[in-house]
C-alpha cells in the first residue's frame, strides 16, 4: 500500500525527506488542478479545500452545511473518488484534480444525474444538491448500472433535511438508464 | 342599485375529485377572473412542472446567502454564553478594539442594565465584532472578557415546574407572547417558571365523562428537536447613508424589512431585503432573529458591509427548536365510540421563549360535545424554541392519535371505523378509505401477533392544520412589448418550488408555457408577498398572481381586439395565441398582441383578497379559511425485539391542499415531511446535560437525522379538493404533512409488539425498555 501512504503525505517532496514539510504559519502558495484548470492561490495551512474553493476560487457551488465531515455537503471528486472537502486541507490536496459541482456539466450540457434531478425534482431547498450529485454521478462512474440500494448506499453520508431521498433514488436510477440509451 | 355592485356570481366547481364534484356558487370581486375549472380540464396548473430554477441548482450556479460576497464586506461573530445563568457584571471590550483586524465592536449584554445584563443560556450573545476575515473574528472572541456572576439555573421541565426550582424569568423579562406556537397569547399568569394555563373549553367535560362507557387516560412526551438547516443561518447586512441592503437566509423578506425599519428607525422605503437561494428554514427563519439585529449594527458601526453566518453549533444552540412538551390527555365515549369528552393538560418547554403547547389537535380533530383543556409553557434555561414545522399539533399528534387507536381497541372497534364514526372530515374519510387499500389494512394483525423476533406492524394517524392566508401578500404582472413576461414579488422560494407555481398560474391565465414566465422573487423592491411560512405561501401569492395576469391580460385583449376587429371580452389566450372564442381561426400571436403596446410595457399589481365566502378568523395580516387541510398516513414498521431496532418500510401518505398546484413538487414536500417525522419519530433528540445546561449533542453526527438508508418506501396520494375559495383554490402542503407521520409509526410499533411507547423518540433503548428486556430511562 505504498500508493496510499504517499497519498496520506501529500507531497512527494515531503515523503522523500522523510517527513512532511513544515509550513506556514504564513501563507503558501499551491497549484490546484480544479475542474481541469491548473489555479495557483496563496492559502493559509490551515485553509480546508472547501473553504479554498469558495473563497478563493469563487467555485460557491460547494457548500459548508455541518464543516467537519457529518454531512456530506462539501463532497467534490478528488481524482474522481468522492471526499468531503471540509475535511482535507487545501495544501493536501497535491497534484490530484479536483472536480467540483461547476465542472461536472461540459460544454453546457448537463450530466445525466442533473438532468435528472430536474426531471424528477430530487431537490428542494437545494443547498445539500450539489453535494449529492457529486456522489450519485461518481455512483455511475464506478456502478454503471446501479440499484436502488446501491444509491441508497452511494447517499447514505449526505443529509438532506428536506428529504428529497425518494426522488434522488429515482433520479439516478432514471440517469444510469439514459446513459445506457 | 346594480350599479353599486362590487361582485358578481359565479359557479365553482366544489368537492372531492375522486368522490365526485359538485357545485358551490360564489360572490366575486367584478374584476376577478371567472372560476377555474378542475385541473383535469388545465393545460399548465396541476401538472408536474419542473422548477424553474431546477438548472441553477444542479449546477451550483444558485446564489445563497453564504455565497454572497460584497467589496469591503467584513466578518462577524458572536461571543455566546458558556453559563445556563448568569449576570454580567462586566464586559471589557478594550482589548478586542485594539485587534488590527477588528473593524467593529458591539456588546450585546448590558451590565448596567438590569435586565439586559442577564444571559439565560448557554449560547446566548454576549458581544459581537466584525472583523477582515473570519480566522481574526473568531481570534477576537479570545480577546474578549466578561466577567460573569453565576446564578442558579434550571435545564429540566419537571424540575423548572417546582416551587423551589430557580427562576428564569421575572415579571419584566419574561416574553409576554409569541407569534408562532401554541398557547402563547398575551397577559397568562406567570407563576415561577410555569406560565399559564392558556385553557379552552366546551360543554360539559365533568358530564361528558360521567356519560361514557369507557375513559381512556395517557401520557405523552415529546423530546425537542431541532430544525437543522442545511443552510445556517446567514445574513450580509449592507449599511449606508441612504439606507441598508440585507441579504438573509430568511422565510420572509417582507416581514424582516419591516423588523429592520422598526428596529432601526428606518423607513421602508430604506430598507430592502433580499434572498436567492434559501437553504430551508422550517419556521427557524421567519424573523430577523438576534444574530440579524447584530449584523446590521455591526454594518452600521463598521460603514461596511457585514456577513454574519453562523456554524452548525451555534444553529443547534441558538437559531430556535420545536419545543418538548408533556401531555395528558383523557378520552371519554360510548361503546358506540362517540366521544363524550375530553380533557387536556399539556406542559412545554421553549427553553427561555414561549410557544410550547399542543395545538388544537385534542380541541379540533373529532366530533366531541364537551372538551377541557389547559397548556402551560414552562420556562428553562435553555436555547429559546420556535415555530417549527407544524408547531403544537406535531406534539398534539403524537397523544391524541395513540389515544384514539387506544381507545378503539379497548372498543374492540378497528381504529379506520372509530375514525370514520367520529371524523366530521369528508376529506379525511376518502383519505382513510384511499390509504387503508393502498397500505393493504386488511392484512393488519392483532397487537404483537407476529411469531419470531421480528414483528411487523400497521397503523394510521391524522392530521389537522389550517388554512391559512397572508391577505398581505401581493403580485405583480407584466408583459413586455416582445411578448415576454415577468412575475414580481418579494416572496421567497425556501425549496418548495412557489415561483414556479407562480409561473404555472400567469401562464394558464395568458395561454403561455411555464418557462415562458420570467420569474423575479425574494426581493423587497418588488410587491410585498406572503411569509413562507404557516403552510400559506401557495394559498396567498398564487391567487394574487392569478387576479394580476387575469388583468393585465384584459388590457392586452383591448389592443388585440382592435386588430382582430372583435370585442375583447369574445378573445381568450391559448397556446401562445389570443384567439376569438367560438371562432379559433381569427388569431394573432400573443407576440404580436404585445407588440401593438403603446409603451414598453404593461403591468398589474393584485393583492390576496378575500376568500370568496369569507374566512373563518382574521388576524391581521392573516386569517384562516373556512376549511382545514387534512390528510391520513399509514405507516407498516418492522421492529426487532432482540435489538430494539424500528424499521418503518412503507408509509402511505394521502394528503389534501385544495388545488394541487404542481403534484410533483408537492410529493417532494410531502416526501419531506415524512421523512422529518420519521426522523422525530426515531432519531432525533436535543440532550441537554442537566449539571452544566449544555447540548451535548450541538452538531450533526450526534444529533442523529434520519437518512437514504432510513427512509421507507413512501407513496403520495393527494386528493383534489375544491371548494371554490379563491382565484386558485390553492392551499398549503408543507405541515399538514409532517404532522400525522411519528402517531401513524407508535400505531404500527404497537400493532407490532403490543406495548405502546408514549415517548419520543422511539430508540433502540426505548423499545426494548418498553419490552421489558432493560431497566426503562429515569
Amino acid at each position: 500500500m505504498v500508493e496510499a501512504a504517499s497519498v496520506l503525505v501529500g507531497q512527494g517532496e515531503a515523503a522523500e525527506s522523510g517527513g512532511p514539510a513544515v509550513v506556514g504559519p504564513d501563507p503558501v502558495q499551491i497549484t490546484l488542478t480544479v475542474n481541469g484548470v491548473a489555479r495557483t492561490i496563496e492559502v493559509e495551512p490551515r485553509m480546508t479545500l472547501a473553504e479554498a474553493l469558495r473563497g478563493l476560487l469563487g467555485l460557491t457551488g460547494t457548500k459548508i452545511s455541518c464543516g467537519r465531515g457529518a454531512c456530506s455537503a462539501c463532497t467534490v471528486w478528488l481524482d474522481g473518488a468522492t471526499v468531503c472537502s471540509c475535511m482535507m486541507l487545501a495544501i493536501d490536496v497535491g497534484t490530484r484534480s479536483v472536480t467540483t459541482i461547476e465542472g461536472l456539466a461540459t460544454g453546457g450540457r448537463l450530466h445525466p444525474v442533473q438532468a435528472a434531478f430536474i426531471e424528477h425534482d430530487a431537490l428542494q431547498c437545494a443547498f445539500c444538491t450539489p453535494g449529492i450529485v457529486m456522489s450519485c454521478a461518481a455512483l455511475l462512474e464506478r456502478t454503471p448500472d446501479p440499484t436502488a440500494e446501491d444509491v441508497q448506499r452511494a447517499i447514505a453520508g449526505h443529509l438532506c433535511r428536506c428529504g428529497t431521498y425518494p426522488h434522488v433514488v429515482a433520479a439516478t436510477l432514471a440517469a444510469a438508464k439514459a446513459r445506457k440509451a | 342599485m346594480a350599479a353599486d355592485k362590487t361582485t358578481r356570481s359565479e359557479t365553482f366547481p366544489s368537492g372531492i375529485a375522486s368522490v365526485g364534484l359538485g357545485e358551490v356558487e360564489r360572490e366575486v370581486p367584478l374584476d376577478d377572473p371567472p372560476p377555474l375549472p378542475p385541473n383535469a380540464g388545465l393545460a399548465v396548473i396541476g401538472k408536474s412542472v419542473p422548477r424553474q430554477n431546477g438548472r441553477a441548482k444542479v449546477t451550483g450556479a444558485t446564489r445563497f446567502t453564504v455565497d454572497v460576497t460584497l467589496p469591503g464586506m467584513l466578518h462577524g461573530r458572536i461571543l455566546r454564553s458558556s453559563l445556563p445563568h448568569a449576570r454580567v457584571r462586566a464586559l471589557d471590550l478594550s482589548a478586542v478594539a485594539r485587534h488590527p483586524g477588528i473593524r467593529a465592536v458591539l456588546p450585546v449584554a448590558r451590565p448596567e442594565d438590569p435586565v439586559a445584563a442577564l444571559v439565560r443560556y448557554i449560547g446566548a450573545p454576549v458581544a459581537a465584532v466584525a472583523a477582515v476575515s473570519q480566522s481574526a473574528a473568531e481570534e477576537a472572541m479570545r480577546l474578549i472578557h466578561v466577567d460573569y456572576e453565576r446564578l442558579p439555573f434550571v435545564a429540566d421541565m419537571d424540575k423548572a415546574r417546582e416551587p423551589a426550582a430557580p427562576l428564569v424569568h421575572d415579571a419584566a423579562s419574561a416574553p409576554q407572547g409569541s407569534a408562532s406556537g401554541f398557547p402563547a397569547p398575551r397577559g397568562l399568569p406567570l407563576n415561577g417558571n410555569v406560565r399559564g394555563p392558556a385553557s379552552d373549553s366546551r360543554g360539559d367535560a365533568a358530564k361528558g365523562f360521567a356519560e361514557a362507557d369507557i375513559v381512556v387516560e395517557g401520557e405523552y412526551r415529546t423530546q425537542v428537536q431541532m430544525h437543522c438547516c442545511s443552510e445556517p443561518h446567514a445574513i450580509v447586512a449592507d449599511w449606508r447613508a441612504d439606507g441598508v441592503t440585507v441579504y438573509m437566509s430568511t422565510q420572509f423578506t417582507a416581514g424582516v424589512r419591516h423588523e429592520l425599519a422598526e428596529t432601526f428607525g428606518l423607513k421602508l422605503s430604506r430598507v430592502r431585503v433580499i434572498v436567492d437561494g434559501m437553504g430551508g428554514g422550517f419556521g427557524s427563519k421567519s424573523t430577523l432573529g438576534a444574530y440579524g439585529r447584530i449584523a446590521v449594527a455591526l454594518s452600521r458601526q463598521a460603514q461596511a458591509p457585514v456577513r454574519l453566518v453562523l456554524d452548525r453549533e451555534e444553529e443547534q444552540m441558538d437559531s430556535g427548536n420545536r419545543p418538548g412538551t408533556w401531555q395528558r390527555l383523557r378520552i371519554g365515549a360510548r361503546r358506540d365510540g362517540s366521544l363524550t369528552a375530553i380533557s387536556l393538560l399539556s406542559y412545554g418547554t421553549a427553553g427561555v421563549a414561549l410557544g410550547a403547547g399542543v395545538g388544537n389537535m385534542a380541541q379540533a380533530l373529532y366530533a366531541c360535545p364537551n372538551f377541557t383543556g389547559a397548556q402551560h409553557d414552562v420556562f428553562i434555561n435553555a436555547g429559546p424554541g420556535c415555530a417549527m414545522r407544524a408547531p403544537g399539533n406535531v406534539p398534539g399528534a403524537w397523544g391524541l392519535e395513540q389515544a384514539i387507536d387506544e381507545l378503539a381497541e379497548r372498543l374492540a372497534i378497528d381504529p379506520l371505523v372509530l375514525r370514520d364514526r367520529i371524523d366530521p372530515s369528508a376529506v379525511r374519510r376518502e383519505e382513510r378509505r384511499i390509504g387503508a387499500e393502498r397500505i393493504g389494512w386488511q392484512k393488519r394483525h392483532a397487537p404483537g401477533a407476529d411469531p419470531g423476533p421480528v414483528k411487523r406492524g400497521l397503523g394510521v394517524a391524522q392530521s389537522l392544520w389550517a388554512a391559512n392566508v397572508q391577505t398581505n401578500s401581493a403580485c405583480e404582472v407584466r408583459v413586455m412589448r416582445d411578448g415576454s413576461v415577468e412575475v414580481l414579488s418579494s416572496v421567497q422560494d425556501i425549496g418548495t418550488g412557489i415561483g414556479t407555481v407562480m409561473a404555472q398560474t400567469v401562464a394558464e391565465v395568458l395561454g403561455l408555457r411555464p418557462e415562458d414566465i420570467a420569474l423575479r422573487i425574494g426581493d423587497t423592491e418588488y410587491p410585498a408577498g406572503s411569509p413562507s411560512y404557516g403552510s400559506r405561501t401557495t394559498a396567498s401569492i398564487t391567487p394574487a398572481a392569478r387576479v394580476a395576469a387575469w388583468r393585465v391580460l384584459q388590457s392586452l385583449l383591448r389592443e388585440a381586439a382592435l386588430a382582430l376587429n372583435a370585442a375583447p371580452g369574445d378573445l381568450i389566450a391559448r397556446d401562445g395565441r389570443i384567439l376569438v372564442r367560438d371562432e379559433p381561426g381569427r388569431s394573432m400571436g400573443f407576440g404580436e398582441a404585445a407588440a401593438r403596446l403603446r409603451t414598453d410595457r404593461i403591468s398589474a399589481v393584485a393583492a390576496r383578497g378575500d376568500d370568496y365566502g369569507g374566512f373563518r378568523r382574521r388576524m391581521e395580516d392573516a386569517a384562516l379559511a373556512q376549511q382545514d387541510l387534512g390528510g391520513v398516513q399509514f405507516a407498516e414498521a418492522a421492529v426487532d425485539t432482540e435489538t430494539g431496532i424500528v424499521r418503518v418500510e412503507r408509509v402511505v401518505a394521502v394528503q389534501d391542499c385544495g388545488r394541487p398546484m404542481n403534484p410533483l413538487q408537492i410529493e417532494s414536500q410531502v416526501h419531506g415531511g415524512v421523512v422529518m417525522g420519521l426522523s422525530y419519530a426515531l432519531f432525533e433528540e436535543r440532550i441537554l446535560d442537566q449539571h452544566t445546561g449544555r447540548m451535548v449533542n450541538p452538531n450533526l453526527e450526534q444529533y442523529k437525522l434520519a437518512g437514504a438508508g432510513e427512509t421507507p418506501a413512501i407513496e403520495v396520494v393527494l386528493l383534489e379538493n375544491y371548494q371554490g375559495q379563491s382565484a386558485t383554490d390553492a392551499y398549503g402542503m408543507a405541515e399538514p404533512a409532517t404532522i400525522s407521520t411519528a402517531p401513524a409509526i407508535a400505531n404500527a410499533v404497537y400493532n407490532a409488539i403490543g406495548v405502546r411507547l408514549r415517548s419520543l423518540p422511539m430508540t433502540p433503548a426505548a423499545i426494548l425498555a418498553a419490552l421489558g428486556k432493560i431497566p426503562a430511562r429515569s
